[in-house]
Parts: structure tokens; C-alpha cells; sequence
């Protein structure tokens, strides 16, 4: 039993030690190993797509990310109030944002957006005042955000609800039984409790949208991110340069989702 | 402010973006499978079922999902299980939480370079270099089936693990000790207590895990080749290569269309076995 569980341990972790072994290589080839070297990281980290995807994708996963924790958060804090069919409908519409393919947003977002813009965009401009470009809507990186932050905002509300089911509820009565006012219950009582929750479902949303390719690869119009210059990269062919920037990608979700982790069992372990 | 007027103004910002960015994206969807291509590119508006009429041109497409969507659940399934109970049953309480954690974290990272992984190691100078060197000459596993099935059971065997865990942390053990003061063999304590119990985890992870391989679009991308695809694989194709909006909206809804019918057909069989759905969320 214990073996069996080392060999699916090591499954599971040796195809990702191997990339980060090959990425320190200083051969020319992806897939021989000739000497330690950080040079491919250099390399990476000079070359100006890269850095530009790599922008790109943290703008995207920073705005999309605290854009979900904050809609998300309201929108958990406000279904515990709510019964009936607004609740039942934000139950499914979450359901559904979760469960389905990001495949299919890609797609829906992509061919509604621009039905939508293709029809939007001429009233705009007859009633922009002439002498003045009327701006375009386009698909970018305002697209790609608000792609995210959908499916992102389902996961915070889902993370925020349990932390706010399992709360005790005498403390927001007793808040209010000595005049707090609801705002201040909830500055002062609720956010806390909750906050590790959110900032859990901050760094979570954060690794989801910076690793996202297939949404991003339907949405994101002509902006290229990190996901998507990897994946044409690879269809070129392996390169030693590729396996430093997936260590890196894979370096950087490892943090943030021990972090995730850590905050989520330390909050749990306060509220018991 | 009332307490109702508080709660709208906090669901207007998630309202408001589910009913731009999801409802008319997917109504759009819905109404483009019924139009005609546009010689242009784009859709013209009609009622037509000719779209789905075309489905079946696509069929190899649903044939390699239908059939490596279910290998791939099971067989991951397999793997998983043993995993699952060793962890949830056999280790010291100490060490349970960071040996879960360590299998759930690779599934949060990002699977273009997990699946990109297995290029490296399936291609030529990866695992049939080295069967080469024992002996076994002219191995072919980058592009092939059992490529993408690899891919698949790699990417997706930390989903399985989860769900079963918590089915079976959630066992009372003192089922098991009575099931053996009652002189049961240990298998047979599996097989009438332990497994029947763990049905509900069992049923939460396949579910998970085929839904989402049903929508698979990179792994069969980069370890089929060309030669694998799958659904998800058409997909791309239509919408960004030959931007047949039309037809590739048919595709698209007849996906949705078998998903939601498996789910159903899942949440009746649970039903059935008598036990509980368990809401298991990931993290």
C-alpha cells in the first residue's frame, strides 16, 4: 500500500521535476541534459515576447482576480439573505459557470461579444459627436478580463459561502443587539472571519486565470499571453527556453496556491 | 436603506456580468446553431436544422470523446482509488493533510505544461529512447491514443483522488472494527462496507472528471498530434480556423446537450444506489 501510494507520488511529481531538471541544462537540445546552467532563464527572460506576454497575463490575472474577490464577495453576503427564485437563479448561474468546459464560454463569449459589438459599434458612432474617433469595441484584454472574472467571481462566492455557512451566527445578532449598524457588523465582525476565505479565493482566482489558455485563446483578440506564447511555442518545437518559463509558471502557482492552502486551514482552525 | 435594496445593489455587479458574459453569450449560441453560414464568414439569421442535420460529418470527433472521455475516467478511477484509501484510512493524521495537499496541487497548476510534460517524455528521446536501449526497438507513443490517454490520466487523477478521500475520511471506522469483530475477512469488509460507502465519492469524481474531459481541448492538441482530437478539438477549428460560426454553434450545443444528459443519467443512478450526493467542492 505504501508503495503503491510512492509510485503514484512520484507519477504525479516526476514529469514536472524532469522539466525543471532540463531547464537548468546548458545544451542546446531541450532533451539532453549537458551541464547546469540558468542561462535558458536569461534567455527567457530577455526576450521581449515573452516579457510581453508575461505582462499581459499578470494584468489579466491581477484585474480579473480582484474583480471576482470583491463581486464574488457581495454576492455571497448578499445571498445569505436572499430565499426564493433570485436565490435559486444565482445558484444555477453559478452551477453553470463552474461546471461548463471553458471551451464553451470561450466560444459563447467570443461569438456574443462580437455579435453584440458588430451591432453596437455603428450606433456608437453615429452618436459620437463628429470630428472625434468614436472608440471601438473590440475583443482584448477588456474581453479576457471580464471572461475571467465570471467564472472566477462563482469560485469566490462558492469559497466565501462555506466560511460564511459555517460562521456562528449569535455573533452578527449580538453586533446588532448593541446598535451596530449592518455596515459595521460587517466591517467589524463578518470581514474578518471571512477575510482568509477571500484572499484564499484572491490567490486561487489569481493561479486559475494566470494559467488559463483556452479561454484566453477564444477571447483574447490580438493580445498574446504567457498560456498562449507557450502553446505556440510548443507547436514550433521543444526548447530548453520553454522549460524555464514552465518552471517558472509552475514555480509561481505553487506559491500562491500554498498560500491558498495555508490560509484556508489557519481561518478554519480560528473559527472552531 | 432596507435590508432588500442592500442585497440587490450587492448582486447588481455579479447580475450584471452573468447576464452579459454568460446568458446572452450562450443564447447567442443557441440561436446561431439554427442560422446558415454567411458566405462572408458570419451567420445569416434563419430557422434552419440543417446544422444539425451536418453533425454527423464531425462524428470522429464525438467517437474519440465518447470512447477515451470514459477509458480515461475508469482508468484513473483505478489508480485513485488505492490512493484514496490509503490516505483516508491507512495514514497517521499527522501527515494527511500535506500528503492531500501534495496530491491535489499539481492539479491547480497549469496543465498546458503539465500535458508539455509529456511530450518531452513520450516523444523520441524520452520513454522509447530508453526501451530502445533495453531492447525494444521502434516504440511510437507521442501522437497516439495511448498518448492522449496518458495525458489525460495525468492530468486529471488528482480530481479523482479528492471526491473518494473525503467519502472515505468521512467512513466511520468503527464500521470497520465491528465488520471484523463480527469475524468478516478484510476483503469482505471492503466489499460490504467500505466500497458501498464510498459510492457517493466515487460517483462525485468520475462525474468531475469526465464532464471536464468532455471539453478537452490541449491534451489531445498537443499529445494526439492531429491525429487524436477530440470535440473540443473541432471546436477550435470551426470557430478559428474555418469560422463556420454556424455549424460550430450545432457542435457546441450538441456538447452541452450530452453533458447535461450524462449528469442526469449520473444523478439517477446515484439516486438509485440509495446514498446521498455529497457536495464535495475542491479546495
Amino acid at each position: 500500500m505504501r508503495i503503491y501510494a510512492t509510485c503514484v507520488y512520484l507519477f504525479l511529481y516526476t514529469p514536472i521535476a524532469i522539466i525543471a531538471l532540463f531547464s537548468f541544462s546548458a545544451g542546446r537540445h531541450a532533451s539532453q541534459f549537458q551541464g547546469f546552467s540558468i542561462k535558458w532563464y536569461g534567455k527567457a527572460l530577455s526576450n521581449p515576447f515573452v516579457m510581453d506576454a508575461l505582462e499581459t497575463s499578470l494584468m489579466v490575472a491581477v484585474a480579473s482576480a480582484f474583480l471576482a474577490s470583491v463581486f464574488g464577495t457581495m454576492a455571497a453576503v448578499a445571498l445569505q439573505g436572499i430565499k426564493g427564485l433570485v436565490r435559486t437563479v444565482f445558484d444555477s448561474l453559478i452551477y453553470v459557470a463552474v461546471m461548463i468546459p471553458g471551451i464553451v464560454i470561450g466560444i459563447a463569449t467570443l461569438i456574443g461579444l462580437v455579435t453584440v459589438f458588430d451591432q453596437l459599434n455603428p450606433l456608437v458612432s453615429t452618436l459620437w459627436p463628429t470630428g472625434f474617433t468614436p472608440p471601438k469595441l473590440h475583443m482584448g484584454m477588456g474581453t479576457l478580463i471580464a471572461a475571467h472574472t465570471v467564472f472566477l467571481m462563482a469560485l469566490v462566492v462558492i469559497i466565501v459561502r462555506a466560511k460564511l455557512v459555517g460562521m456562528d451566527r449569535a455573533l452578527t445578532e449580538a453586533s446588532s443587539d448593541l446598535y451596530a449598524t449592518p455596515m459595521r457588523t460587517f466591517q467589524q465582525v463578518t470581514l474578518p472571519i471571512i477575510f482568509p476565505a477571500i484572499l484564499a479565493g484572491f490567490l486561487l482566482s489569481f493561479t486559475f486565470s494566470f494559467d488559463d489558455f483556452i479561454i484566453a485563446f477564444f477571447v483574447a483578440g490580438s493580445e498574446t499571453t504567457l498560456p498562449i506564447y507557450i502553446f505556440s511555442s510548443i507547436r514550433r518545437g521543444v526548447t530548453p527556453e520553454i522549460n524555464a518559463i514552465g518552471t517558472m509558471v509552475l514555480g509561481v502557482s505553487l506559491l500562491m496556491l500554498i498560500t491558498a492552502q495555508l490560509l484556508l486551514q489557519t481561518g478554519g482552525k480560528k473559527n472552531k | 436603506m432596507t435590508q432588500q435594496a442592500r442585497n440587490w445593489l450587492l448582486l447588481a455587479p455579479a447580475g450584471t456580468l452573468f447576464l452579459v458574459m454568460l446568458i446572452i453569450p450562450l443564447t447567442v449560441v443557441l440561436i446561431f446553431s439554427f442560422g446558415e453560414r454567411a458566405p462572408s464568414g458570419g451567420v445569416v439569421p434563419a430557422f434552419t436544422f440543417e446544422q444539425y442535420a451536418n453533425l454527423p460529418a464531425r462524428w470522429t470527433a464525438f467517437k474519440n470523446t465518447m470512447t477515451l472521455a470514459p477509458v480515461g475516467t475508469l482508468s484513473a478511477l483505478i489508480i485513485a482509488y488505492p490512493l484514496a484509501y490509503f490516505l483516508a484510512v491507512k495514514v497517521d493524521s499527522k501527515w494527511k493533510t500535506i500528503l492531500l495537499v501534495m496530491v491535489i496541487v499539481p492539479f491547480w497548476t497549469s496543465i498546458l505544461i503539465r500535458s508539455y510534460a509529456w511530450i518531452f517524455l513520450l516523444g523520441g528521446r524520452g520513454i522509447p529512447m530508453v526501451l530502445d536501449w533495453i531492447g525494444i526497438e521502434g516504440v511510437r507513443l507521442i501522437n497516439t491514443p495511448f498518448a492522449v490517454l496518458m495525458g489525460i490520466i495525468y492530468g486529471y487523477l488528482p480530481l479523482m483522488v479528492f471526491p473518494i478521500f473525503v467519502s472515505l475520511d468521512r467512513l466511520d471506522k468503527q464500521l470497520l472494527e465491528a465488520s471484523s469483530d463480527l469475524g468478516a475477512k478484510p476483503w469482505r469488509t471492503f466489499l460490504q462496507v467500505t466500497l458501498p460507502l464510498s459510492i457517493p465519492g466515487i460517483a462525485t469524481g468520475c462525474m468531475l472528471v469526465f464532464i471536464l474531459l468532455m471539453g478537452e481541448y490541449l491534451i489531445p492538441a498537443l499529445l494526439g498530434g492531429g491525429k487524436v482530437f477530440f470535440v473540443g478539438n473541432a471546436l477550435v477549428d470551426l470557430f478559428l480556423q474555418s469560422r463556420n460560426w454556424a455549424y460550430g454553434s450545432a457542435v457546441a450545443v450538441a456538447l452541452i446537450v450530452v453533458m447535461l444528459i450524462t449528469i442526469t443519467f449520473y444523478m439517477r443512478l446515484i439516486g438509485r444506489l440509495g446514498t446521498s450526493r455529497d457536495d464535495v467542492s475542491i479546495m
